[in-house]
């Protein structure tokens, strides 16, 4: 670095001193140190807290300490399992759904919104104007039994289908797998698709012109060239809302009932009801473990390896 | 398969012609693009769409290929109105301006593109024949991004001519590389033009690139062609003083009809008594009105005024004095301020410099009637010079 300074400057002047080549080749890690600091603070410290958390035995009144009792690692997988799959299921059908929903969108508002463009990118952000748990809690009202959504859908039979497939019950919405599902598919739906906005604009539309004139049709035109190409989004917007969703326990708890409880939601009464920290900090750790698996599976798989 | 892409040899009409644009035109709301035109493009040759941007040269090639639906009029290739077709349906095949190469392929399969669209199976062949033939056959496995500027102008055109268009349209396609990479490129797709004989139909704002290159030339104007035909005919003897001005440079000079009864029309500009053969008069010449006359500068010689007696009889002579002079190398450029106007180009070669030629110097601009042109006086002078852009 200190080689190149005095490359740049005349060569009538001496090399630049030392010391401040020194100091020049420590700014980054100055730059760092917040950021690294941050880390430490809040990301590093409390893992390393609760790695430690999940290895005691003990209870409230007698205090915890650290035993290095594994076992509860396989307890916690062995009790809690169908809430994990569940979780992972959930997660899956809701980031399925905000690709079929926030593909059309995105394609729509980068290529042929003209100028609503911004506008209904605005759009695409606005329920971040208000709270998770309010949005959510909205759902609950428009789901509610009786309410029009459930009415409409009982006249239209939608729910006698539904209920046949096994996601509603008793031609109600709320407190089945449908409802844990669609709040989980519009609370995240917005991560979906400002990063496919995001690749797909980036596309220029003479590709497509382009493919057209070399004898490929529009359909022809969107496998080959537009959705390739928009794959970092895809990628990018899969994993933050099946990463966020899988998670997620205010969906099953406002939405949902015991039986589409979450492994977020058996994780947050460990903590906060049962007070047996050691299992939920193993059930934590496990969770961390599954995600960052599967992710690393999908990235190579969809062959976008430059995102990790 | 069931496009319509051609699968051999390009086929032409009875007439020979690939390209038949019949009253074509494109509207844009209250913006009129390109004026109803016809246009005819010969079978096999290096076409030239040569025009300042925005005068509807990259419109009328885009309504060629299909990616603009023409407002009204029709689009015939080989015989075969295709007007209503879809691009990928249309028998042609585009070099676009930025190339557009398809950036997450590798070279090879942009170049497959076509083929694989249509079906082909064995794509190997003749893909490592036309990298071959651009000369790119070991940058196969790259990428566009990591290919240089003229490289990836290669691959568009290997990627279009694979698919043995009957009309090959380039959009300015040279317009990203530099000078001396440009020239190379003019030649190659010169080159490459005669080795596969497939019609070329090229856009261009360049116009040394346009005479280089093309067999003829349309010169394009705020959405009309302004003239077409070979670029030595367009150069001679230019119609309109856009064309005069904008292929090269003319000294456009505004004269006073003497005499039309002879075959040389007798012309007065301030005191100077000018002839034009009138074969090389494309307006109507009537005694008592004016007419341009129009001289090229390298058709004129300066002579220094102590010496104008050594001119001979016969040649057009004007007087002027040099108000600059630059060498470039294999001539000079002067130019001379005279009574007939102001700013007059004068190239001479340099073979026996005149050392008094030098700015201030009165001279005699002279030259062989037979070498100048005359053009309608109802025109702008300035059309098609920068000072008249956009006239």
């Amino acid at each position: 670095m200190a080689l190149i300074g005095t490359q740049e400057e005349p060569p009538a002047v001496t090399p630049a001193p030392a010391a401040a080549g020194r100091r020049g080749k420590l700014t980054p890690y100055w730059l760092l140190l917040p950021g690294i600091l941050w880390l430490l603070v809040f990301f590093a410290a409390p893992l390393v807290y609760q790695a430690s958390t999940s290895v005691q035995t003990g209870s409230l009144e007698e205090g915890f300490r650290v035993t290095w009792h594994l076992a509860t690692y396989w307890d916690a997988l062995t009790e809690y399992y169908p809430q994990f799959l569940r979780s992972v299921a959930y997660a899956a059908t809701a980031t399925a759904l905000c690709l079929a929903l926030g593909y059309p969108l995105a394609y729509l508002i980068a290529f042929r919104a003209g100028r609503w463009r911004h506008v209904l990118m605005v759009l695409v952000i606005a329920p971040f104007f208000t709270s998770f748990l309010i949005r959510t809690l909205a759902w609950k009202t428009i789901l509610s039994d009786g309410g029009p959504v459930v009415s409409a859908l009982g006249a239209l039979h939608v729910l006698d289908l539904t209920d046949a497939l096994g996601v509603t019950e008793g031609q109600r919405v709320l407190a089945t797998p449908l409802a844990v599902v669609c709040g989980l598919t519009y609370n995240f739906l917005p991560f979906m698709i400002l990063p496919l906005y995001g690749s797909l604009e980036r596309i220029d539309p003479r590709l497509h012109e382009a493919a057209g004139d070399l004898y490929a049709r529009p359909l022809t035109t969107f496998r080959k060239v537009t959705f390739p190409l928009s794959m970092p989004g895809v990628v990018a917007g899969t994993l933050l809302t099946f990463i966020p969703a899988t998670g997620d326990y205010i969906n099953a708890e406002l939405l949902g009932s015991t039986d589409q409880k979450m492994i977020g939601n058996v994780i947050q009464s460990q903590f906060l009801r049962v007070l047996d920290y050691p299992t939920a900090a193993a059930l934590s750790f496990i969770l961390m473990a599954a995600i960052l698996a599967m992710v690393t599976l999908y990235i190579r798989k969809s062959g976008t390896e430059d995102l990790v | 398969m069931t496009t319509t892409a051609p699968t051999g040899t390009p086929s032409s009409d009875s007439s020979g012609t690939d390209v038949r644009l019949t009253g074509i035109s494109k509207r844009y709301g209250a913006f009129t693009a390109v004026h109803p035109l016809d246009l005819a493009v010969p079978g096999g040759s290096f076409f030239a769409l040569l025009g300042a941007s925005g005068c509807g040269k990259t419109t009328t090639l885009r309504m060629i290929a299909g990616l603009e639906d023409p407002s009204t009029g029709t689009v015939r290739l080989g015989g075969k109105d295709v007007t209503g077709l879809p691009p990928y349906k249309r028998p042609v095949n585009t070099v676009f301006q930025s190339y557009a190469l398809f950036p997450h392929l590798d070279i090879y399969e942009n170049v497959a593109f076509g083929l694989r669209r249509r079906g082909v199976k064995s794509v190997k062949k003749q893909v490592g024949d036309m990298l071959d033939l651009v000369q790119l056959g070991d940058f196969a496995r790259r990428k566009p991004q990591q290919l240089s500027g003229g490289q990836q102008q290669r691959v568009a055109v290997a990627r279009a001519l694979i698919n043995h268009p009957q009309v090959l349209l380039l959009d300015e396609p040279l317009g990203a590389l530099d000078l001396k990479l440009r020239r190379q490129m003019q030649l190659e797709l010169k080159r490459i033009q005669t080795e596969v004989g497939i019609t070329f139909v090229h856009v261009t704002h360049d116009q040394e690139e346009a005479m280089t290159m093309a067999d003829t030339v349309a010169v394009m104007n705020g959405g009309r062609v302004e003239q077409m035909g070979a670029p030595a005919d367009l150069y001679d003897t230019p119609r309109t003083t856009f064309v005069a001005n904008f292929l090269g440079t003319s000294n456009l000079i505004t004269a006073d009809v003497l005499d039309t009864s002879g075959d040389d029309i007798v012309l007065r500009a301030a005191d100077s008594k000018l002839a034009l053969p009138a074969h090389r008069c494309t307006a109507t010449a009537r005694t008592g009105e004016k007419l341009i006359v129009g001289i090229r500068p390298e058709k004129i010689t300066l002579t220094h005024a102590d010496d104008a007696g050594t001119i001979p009889d016969g040649r057009n002579r004007v007087r002027g004095r040099i108000t600059e002079a630059g060498f470039t190398g294999v001539s000079t450029q002067y130019l001379v301020d005279g009574p007939v106007g102001t700013g007059l180009s004068v190239y001479e070669q340099n073979i026996e410099r005149d050392g008094r030629l030098v700015p201030g110097a009165d001279v005699v601009l002279h030259w062989n009637p037979g070498h100048s042109f005359g053009l309608d006086a109802a025109q702008s002078i300035e059309a098609g010079t920068d000072a008249g852009e956009g006239t």
